[in-house]
């Protein structure tokens, strides 16, 4: 196609033209393409620079000691305190614990798929995997508030089943699809020759799944971790309706906890622009767009890794 | 998550700006103040501005200390209070040459709800507060079973925590481990499925199906102890204007206190004047 154009360029006609025609057909859709990526980097830096605008003010109010260690949670108490230990803290434990949940599940699921299942079923269970994945997260919570909290209250006598436990739970089942079907399609990318000479070399089946696919597969599989780390650290719906909303550094699973997300969902309707109270939501707007960035770099490192060695 | 929140961020600048020019040459009314007010006021307007397409009504919500201050500045025909005004504001007023009259525009009553197994029936105010404040934890120090206390409330920013705050805690802080739901609808759901709970909502939410509403110094929570002022967690909510309401503020005002614009209030959870 292309010398065939050179062709005609050169042997004559309105050259100028036809070299008019053939810039802007270059030109037009480059153009386009570069706009349209570039209105996502603007939007992109427009909002990181909104969150830093509206999140700084809070500063001028109270000291970071006093956000980052601060035990209370008191923005509109007379006088207020911004403390956001105990939000980090209900963050950092829902994260933990349904990651906890979700990864080893997850992994061995995605192993099953790739190695054990039989070529029929695999489809099958792919296909159920992600309509888990399609399961609206205020539907979860819904079942968190209204099934889970009510049974997990009555047979564990606890105080509440508005807690740590229920809303890691439902966050793990939220992550399962994400870090499971990842995995799976980098468990599946490793190549049968990798198996055939572990089973050559006398490996059992056992020891051919977890020493040599895990393995050959375990930077994927990282990724497919962290990214639903990353999606469980930004979840809201669920930990809004099923974690029970207490400002409190969590010491066990029963404990109801305060992450982040729900906060900022719970308050920011009601508070008056412009006011302390206000600043410090966006503030910790800050606070988890950083947390995702330092994750995606983290996948982004162990991508560049993998294509070093 | 981030692309949505910029896509809804932009819809509503542009709804915004929409509703800027959308103001006409008609009869401008504007509402500031109470949030508490702000459902109805808005819904009331909305219903209004169909009847009279010829005013415009804004309403916005800035808090009770807010719409007086409007008020006594001239920027707005009506102020919206969840609270009387204070003497202070009544002499600013006058100062300025503002002859503030109150109109009584609905009842805001509170009550708090249990578990209907729960065999207590009523608290005193000092009970409930110690409850909230964390120093009763047990439902047998209030005459229940020897069980655990859970108790639920409602965010810090909410006009019913507002309600709560004055007419209950009085400065006493809430306990941090009270488990916190960001809605009325919510906050039943869980007191329901619970228990061991204890809660609060406005008495226009609460369910006698799901719920057990408790009294509160021996008073029951009904439309009529929360019109006479007799339960201890109702109050007034006022609209404030400047001298005595003519033309299309009388005619919104008289709308909002006639039975169909008193719909609008008792479908926001709150007491109807009559």
């Amino acid at each position: 196609m292309e010398r065939a154009g050179e062709i005609v360029i050169t042997t004559g006609g309105p050259r100028g033209a036809r070299r008019g025609a053939r810039k802007w057909g270059e030109i037009v859709p480059k153009g386009v393409v570069t706009s349209v990526a570039l209105s996502g980097i603007w939007l992109m830096a427009f909002i990181i620079f909104f969150l830093i605008k509206e999140g700084a003010p809070i500063l001028k109010e109270t000291s970071l000691t006093e956000i980052a260690l601060g035990q209370l949670w008191y923005p509109v108490s007379n006088p207020p305190s911004y403390g956001m230990l105990p939000l980090i803290a209900g963050s950092a434990a829902v994260t933990l614990l349904s990651s906890i949940m979700a990864i080893p599940f997850g992994v061995v699921l995605a192993l099953f798929i790739s190695d054990v299942c039989p070529e029929r079923a695999r489809e099958f269970c792919k296909v159920s995997l992600e309509i888990l994945g399609f399961l609206p997260s205020v539907v979860l919570g819904f079942i968190g508030m209204a099934v889970i909290a009510p049974h997990m209250q009555m047979k564990l006598e606890l105080l509440s089943g508005l807690n740590m436990l229920n809303a890691s739970f439902l966050l793990g089942i939220l992550i399962l699809p994400t870090i499971a079907t990842l995995s799976e399609d980098s468990l599946y990318a490793v190549p049968q020759a990798m198996r055939d000479a572990s089973y050559a070399l006398g490996g059992t089946r056992c020891e051919t799944m977890f020493k040599v696919v895990l393995k050959c597969a375990s930077r994927g599989i990282a990724q497919a971790a962290i990214l639903g780390v990353m999606r469980s650290v930004g979840e809201t719906m669920v930990v809004l309706m099923a974690a029970g909303g207490a400002a409190i550094i969590p010491l066990a699973m029963s404990d109801p906890v305060r992450p982040l997300t729900s906060t900022i969902a719970a308050e920011m309707g009601e508070t008056p622009v412009g006011s302390p109270h206000y600043h410090a939501l966006f503030f910790m707007g800050c606070l988890l767009l950083f947390i995702t960035i330092a994750l995606n770099i983290l996948v982004l490192r162990i991508e560049s890794g993998g294509g070093e060695k | 998550m981030r692309k949505s929140f910029a896509v809804l961020f932009f819809a509503a600048a542009v709804a915004v700006a929409g509703l800027g020019s959308a103001a006409g040459a008609a009869s401008e009314i504007a509402i500031n103040g109470s949030t508490t007010v702000l459902p109805f006021a808005q819904s009331t307007a909305e219903a209004f501005m169909k009847l009279r397409p010829d005013v415009r009504i804004s309403v916005s919500g800035g808090g009770s200390g807010n719409g007086a201050k409007s008020l006594i500045d001239g920027m707005v025909q009506i102020a919206s209070m969840s609270r009387a005004m204070k003497d202070s504001e009544i002499n600013d007023a006058k100062k300025k040459g503002i002859d503030p009259v109150r109109h009584t525009v609905a009842v805001d009553c509170i009550v708090p709800i249990v578990h209907p197994s729960n065999p207590v029936n009523n608290l005193t105010v000092s009970q409930i507060r110690d409850i909230y404040a964390g120093s009763i934890t047990n439902w047998k120090d209030v005459g229940g079973p020897d069980k655990r206390i859970a108790v639920v409330g409602r965010d810090t920013s909410s006009g019913t925590y507002e309600v709560w705050e004055e007419k209950v805690m009085k400065g006493t802080p809430v306990t941090p481990r009270a488990l916190i739901v960001a809605s009325s609808g919510a906050l039943v759901q869980t007191v329901a499925g619970n228990p061991l709970s204890i809660g609060y909502d406005s008495l226009g939410y609460v369910d006698p199906k799901l719920v057990k509403a408790l009294g509160i110094d021996g008073v029951k929570g009904t439309p009529d102890t929360a019109r006479d002022g007799t339960i201890a967690t109702s109050r007034l909510l006022y609209m404030y204007t400047n001298g005595a309401p003519a033309g299309d503020v009388k005619a919104y005002l008289d709308f909002l206190t006639s039975d169909d614009g008193q719909r609008y209030v008792a479908r926001e959870g709150f007491v109807t004047l009559k």
